[in-house]
């Protein structure tokens, strides 16, 4: 969250922006000085942090308590004023099992089929982000021609959202689409990747990284940067072998960085959705359903909705979710102190 | 081992290329193979006729059949390059195929006879020929405009009131102390914990209360006060110099002015920074949009695409179109903002 490095230059006072500002600021003025005259200067650090904390309370704050209600309330009415309250039932036929290992023992079998889907992908997809990513930042961080561009290369698909990215891949991946075209000019027999379970993964797996890798080397290419070069200068000079100069100076300094991208990689696994929605629907079956797409169908997309138990599954995901971000927040401390 | 180990940590000598670097660069020529190829192949199947999509293996490029206008022919007739069973070849023109026989006429001799010739013996003559139609016309057909005119009214309205409320609430952090700033500085944190994917049905709740279903604000509204934006903005006017506030103050200045006229167009740069960032979380937006828009009327692109797909399995010409046209926006902003937004990525850790 710290500003490393000098701040951006400073954009001139007479630009466009600038003026715009000052246009639009001025029609405030007088009203925000009577509001100044009635709760004097030191109140208004109140009227200038109200209307955020207004935004939190309403979108954030006051739905995690309701959230927390209709997960202990049943029926299918939106309105808490209308619903039973049943207790701790929706938690109950949540964790209702015959074994954890085996997702169709459950009652809720989607819920747990979620939950074994994100924790396959997240485990399959931290190693291979991380592992991607890692090697990218190495190799960009190599004096490289046209190093700018490469990094712009890998770092592009970041910006392009879930549903083109999706779209994209779908489209390379169909049946008659241009991999099973490769494969069978290569004299291989077409593969449909989406009737395959363990295709689906995979490429559920893939397609994110592909999308997601470049903002993670990004982080790591900047932890690589702040290494001192004249640790690398004295190792050259003594002749150290390149693999030791890997894991005794450049993996050891660049450690806190990785730890970082691991929980942020991690946190964001937890609540796959996009990509995969559009990208294989959950299927085929529930080879790919994920934890964040049980909620938003039970709430949303069956026939019946289902508030309380949506309700109930991502008080169980935000708990995780929590855990994981006080892990975040301890190691932030860590290699701030 | 070695290898790897080498390649990490090895410079570029003058004049000579080592091998370790060769292998660099094959590492990222492949990456901007896999990284761009997709794009690319998106781009031209989306200029390929249905036809041309549905040919496999597909061809690289959008070509579609060669046709020729014969005089005594309403249509255009397939122009085919003909082995005749004297061993000559020739371009001609095909007047009907039945079965296995294609019946065949020079197209620079049209009162000539019609040649019978067999469908192995003709090969078809093709040309590379964009489907701009392919873009035209979900304009027309579809509510394609439409949805991208939300979109964009999302992402302005969003990013405007993002930019005004985060701003004067960093501001708020960066400058005043006050009674409850620690709780206030909690509760940012704590909301950075707290994903729309954990509250999606209590917001739904929310904006079903104020009755704003199924309008753009349902969409705006709950995403408007980012934590990462109070941070990155608080961050930045901590670095601002305090003098310059108070001399503002011995000069009469109310808070405000000294707000909008003094801070914020020093905090310029920051608040460039969150306006990419909003206008990219913005305009990719899909689990909220896609829980709480139920009308198509109000769908965002990110939405109707999605429903598209759905819809249109079998009109990928369409769908690829809208795809590019989805992507476009974002790659101007790419081109145009690059070292802008890699910069800010890096220095703050964010996306």
């Amino acid at each position: 969250m710290s500003q490393t490095g000098s701040p951006p230059r400073a954009i001139p006072r007479d630009s466009l922006a600038s003026r715009l500002i000052q246009g639009i600021a001025g029609l405030a003025d007088r009203p925000m000085a009577w509001i100044q005259h009635a709760v004097g200067g030191r109140g208004m650090a109140y009227v200038f942090l109200g209307p955020n904390i207004l935004f939190f309370g309403l979108f954030v704050f006051l739905p995690i308590g309701i959230n927390m209600a209709m997960s202990l309330t049943g029926g299918t009415n939106l309105f808490l004023s209308e619903r039973p309250f049943i207790g701790g039932d929706h938690y109950r036929s949540l964790m209702q099992c015959g074994s954890y290992l085996d997702p169709a023992s459950c009652r809720e079998d989607h819920f747990w089929k979620g939950v074994s889907n994100t924790l396959k992908f997240t485990l399959f997809q931290m190693v291979a982000m991380v592992g991607t990513a890692l090697v990218t930042a190495l190799v960009l961080n190599r004096k490289i021609r046209g190093r700018g561009f490469f990094r712009a290369v890998y770092f592009f698909p970041v910006l392009l959202s879930p549903v083109v990215v999706a779209l994209i891949w779908k489209w390379i991946l169909q049946r008659d689409g241009l991999l099973n075209g490769a494969i069978t000019l290569a004299g291989g027999e077409k593969i449909l990747f989406f009737v395959e379970p363990g295709w689906a993964m995979f490429w559920a797996v893939f397609v994110s990284v592909w999308a997601h890798m470049g903002f993670y080397t990004l982080i790591l290419l900047a932890g690589l940067q702040a290494i001192p070069a004249d640790l690398y200068e004295a190792a050259e000079m003594d002749g150290t072998k390149p693999m030791r100069v890997l894991t005794r100076i450049t993996l050891p300094l660049l450690w806190p960085n990785l730890v970082v991208v691991l929980v942020l990689v991690l946190i964001k696994a937890v609540q796959t959705f996009d990509e995969v929605f559009v990208l294989t629907g959950g299927g085929p079956g529930t080879a790919t359903l994920m934890v964040v797409q049980y909620i938003y169908e039970t709430a949303f997309a069956n026939q019946v909705q289902n508030f309380g138990l949506a309700a109930a599954a991502s008080m169980l995901l935000g708990s995780v979710l929590f855990a994981l971000t006080m892990l975040q927040l301890w190691i932030a401390r860590r290699k701030a102190a | 081992m070695n290898r790897v180990a080498s390649l990490l940590r090895q410079t570029r000598r003058p004049g000579r290329l080592g091998w370790t670097d060769i292998l660099s660069y094959a590492y990222l020529a492949l990456g901007v193979v896999l990284m761009f190829g997709p794009v690319l192949w998106l781009v031209l199947s989306s200029l390929k006729t249905p036809a041309a999509l549905l040919e496999f293996p597909p061809s690289f490029l959008p070509l579609t059949q060669k046709t020729i206008s014969v005089p005594g022919h309403a249509q255009p007739l397939e122009l085919h390059r003909v082995r005749l069973p004297d061993g000559s070849v020739k371009e001609l023109a095909q007047v009907r195929r039945i079965g296995i026989q294609a019946t065949m006429i020079d197209p620079a001799n049209p009162a000539a006879p019609a040649i019978r010739v067999p469908i192995e013996a003709r090969e078809p003559i093709r040309e590379v020929a964009f489907a701009w139609s392919n873009y035209t016309e979900p304009l027309k057909q579809f509510a394609f405009g439409r949805y991208f005119a939300n979109s964009l009214v999302v992402t302005i309205a969003a990013t405007i009131i993002t930019l005004l409320i985060n701003s004067m609430a960093a501001y708020a952090l960066a400058i005043y102390e006050f009674r409850g700033k620690n709780a206030a500085l909690l509760m940012v944190i704590g909301t950075l914990m707290i994903p729309i994917t954990i509250v999606l049905v209590p917001v739904f709740l929310v904006v079903t209360q104020l009755g704003l279903n199924n309008s753009l604000w349902a969409v705006i509204l709950p995403g408007a006060a980012t934590p990462t934006g109070v941070f990155l903005l608080r961050q930045y006017m901590l670095t601002l110099p305090r003098d310059l506030i108070e001399a503002a103050r011995m000069d009469k200045a109310s808070e405000w002015q000294i707000y909008s006229r003094i801070v914020m167009p020093l905090t310029l740069p920051a608040l460039a920074v969150l306006a990419i960032f909003s206008i990219m979380w913005r305009w990719n937006e899909f689990l909220w949009p896609l829980a709480v828009l139920t009308k198509s009327e109000v769908y965002t692109l990110q939405i109707g695409l999605n429903a598209f797909q759905g819809e249109l399995q079998t009109q990928w010409h369409y769908l690829l179109a809208m795809t590019v046209m989805t992507l476009a926006p974002v790659a101007l902003v790419f081109v145009f903002l690059q070292r802008f937004i890699t910069t800010g990525i890096a220095n703050t850790g964010m996306k």
